[in-house]
């Protein structure tokens, strides 16, 4: 695959879908571009309904855009290209797959040898803390386990992109947060490139290398925001005035848009 | 005592109970015993005809499995067509769901002018009886996959049939052991309707001379076997289930360990 620095790993290029509705054409998402660079973490914040998922889902190659084009890595999609990992909301784990075969997964669909990722999948399953529980059917995890298992799925077959849909939406404050620290670190050991959607200010910022903020439906790329926040980042520095800034000025987007309103008015 | 064994004393306890008062009732001598025999001549007359009545369930075994292995075998693939192709679906699911307003014992007598009266229309009927709550819990089952589950597969970039064996079937087996449950009943009365209509073997056969005969004490111990292959079936089904499902929710112990 070609990695070279001038081309970027996504490269989303006014990208429009419209989906068929009663009157006429719902349209949930209008010229949308955005070029993400290999190993960067980049999230996409914006209110429900901004087509945020919708244009990860185009990157995946699982659904077509109704015009522009999305290119990983140089190429085209028109299809689903195997070369992402993917992490939803819900952990979306097979339930009749242990553990380490969910892990396996993406190996048996593309056919690799089994015993050489085994050793990557225990692997990545010791470092989200997961050791022992390989041979645990879903049903006997918490939440946050489980979400950890979809995320060493979505890295065993190292993927040159990860695209993650609100990963840590459905987990209590505590596990989010934690979730969040083991992202980063994982990130900062693996560096691979990150798509991360979410609806959370301060889980974009802490994470990210770039937010882009998206307006509501239709949803544009209204602005992108360069967190310039030296790594590995601590929670305490969530308190810190930089950061703050940096949230805050997300937020005065929204306000602009009528996505949150100052003030506290309804 | 623990659940477990109460799980089987509690109704053993209940057909006991019945049993005693239905012995009071027959011994009493209000009613004939042609009407009414008594559990204990029921049972002497079972262990009496014992060799006779195996014989016969065994035919009658023979005809429910291989009408049951014949719905799973024609069931499960129809239900995968019906669910993949919209055009076959659109043709032949209406058409399917019409059939099963047709008695089927009134389809009985024209298997047996097309089959013969041997094995063949038994199975036949038998599977005309259980195919359909197999087909409905495939289509089901495989139908219900969660759209994000089917992603994941897809995105890591999974055949169609990849898709299927990894995703949709594995998912839709539960659903699908339901459907057999319910089917393997159905093909008891289904090998037995066959029977009615025309059969020198089989439990059916076996019910219709002790009735002729009036030998009611036969007819109960014929029903006896038809109950003792049902839940013989039955249990089996489960064990199965069990084997191939262990992950599922309905083998999971009620009590959640916290």
């Amino acid at each position: 695959m070609n990695r070279a620095l001038d081309i970027p790993m996504v490269e989303i290029s006014q990208v429009s879908k419209e989906y068929p509705a009663a009157n006429g054409a719902l349209r949930a998402l209008d010229n949308a571009s955005l070029a993400i660079r290999d190993g960067e973490f980049v999230s996409i914040v914006g209110p429900s309904g901004c087509g945020k998922s919708t244009l990860m889902l185009i990157t995946a190659g699982l659904v077509p855009p109704s015009s522009g084009t999305v290119r990983v890595a140089g190429v085209e999609v028109r299809a689903p290209h195997g070369e992402v990992g993917i992490v939803f909301q819900d952990p979306t784990l097979y339930e009749w797959r242990r553990v380490l075969e969910n892990v396996l997964l993406p190996v048996d669909i593309k056919r690799l040898p089994r015993e050489q990722y085994r050793s990557r999948a225990l692997e990545l399953l010791e470092l989200v803390g997961l050791k022992g529980f390989e041979r645990h059917y879903p049903y006997q995890l918490s939440g946050g386990m489980r979400q950890r298992v979809a995320l060493c799925r979505a890295l065993v077959h190292d993927p040159a992109l990860l695209l993650m849909d609100e990963p840590f939406g459905a987990l209590d404050a505590l596990s989010r947060d934690q979730m969040n620290r083991e992202l980063q670190s994982i990130w900062q050991q693996r560096r691979k490139t990150v798509l991360f959607i979410t609806h959370s200010i301060t889980e974009a910022v802490f994470l990210s290398d770039r937010v882009a903020v998206m307006s509501p439906r239709p949803g544009r790329v209204g602005a992108l925001i360069d967190i310039e926040l030296p790594r590995p980042r601590s929670f305490d520095f969530a308190e810190t005035p930089e950061f703050g800034r940096y949230a805050k000025e997300i937020r005065r987007m929204f306000e602009s848009w009528g996505v949150l309103h100052a003030g506290g008015k309804p | 005592m623990s659940s477990r064994a109460g799980a089987y004393l509690y109704p053993l306890a209940t057909v006991a109970v019945i049993a005693i008062l239905w012995e009071l009732v027959a011994r009493a001598g209000y009613v004939p015993r042609y009407i009414l025999p008594s559990p204990s001549g029921i049972a002497a007359r079972f262990v009496q005809m014992h060799a006779f009545i195996l014989r016969e369930s065994l035919f009658t075994l023979q005809e429910t499995v291989l009408g049951f292995g014949l719905s799973v075998v024609i069931g499960i693939p129809l239900g995968m067509l019906l669910v993949s192709s919209h055009t076959f679906n659109r043709a032949v699911y209406p058409l399917l769901v019409a059939s099963q307003v047709v008695p089927k014992i009134a389809v009985a007598p024209l298997f047996l002018v097309w089959f013969g009266f041997g094995l063949m229309s038994k199975v036949l009927i038998t599977f005309l009886m259980a195919f359909f709550p197999i087909v409905i819990a495939a289509v089901v089952g495989l139908q219900a996959t969660e759209v994000e589950k089917l992603y994941v597969a897809r995105a890591a970039g999974a055949s169609r049939l990849q898709m299927f064996w990894l995703v949709r079937l594995p998912h839709a087996l539960p659903a699908i052991f339901g459907g057999m449950k319910v089917a393997i009943t159905l093909a008891v009365v289904g090998a037995l309707v066959g029977e009615f209509v025309a059969a020198e073997n089989g439990v059916g056969r076996l019910l219709l001379s002790a009735s002729g005969n009036m030998d009611t004490e036969l007819l109960f111990a014929g029903i006896v076997a038809l109950i003792v292959i049902g839940v013989v079936l039955f249990l089996a089904l489960e064990v199965l289930e069990k084997l191939a499902l262990p992950w599922h929710i309905s083998q999971r112990p009620l009590k959640e360990p916290t």
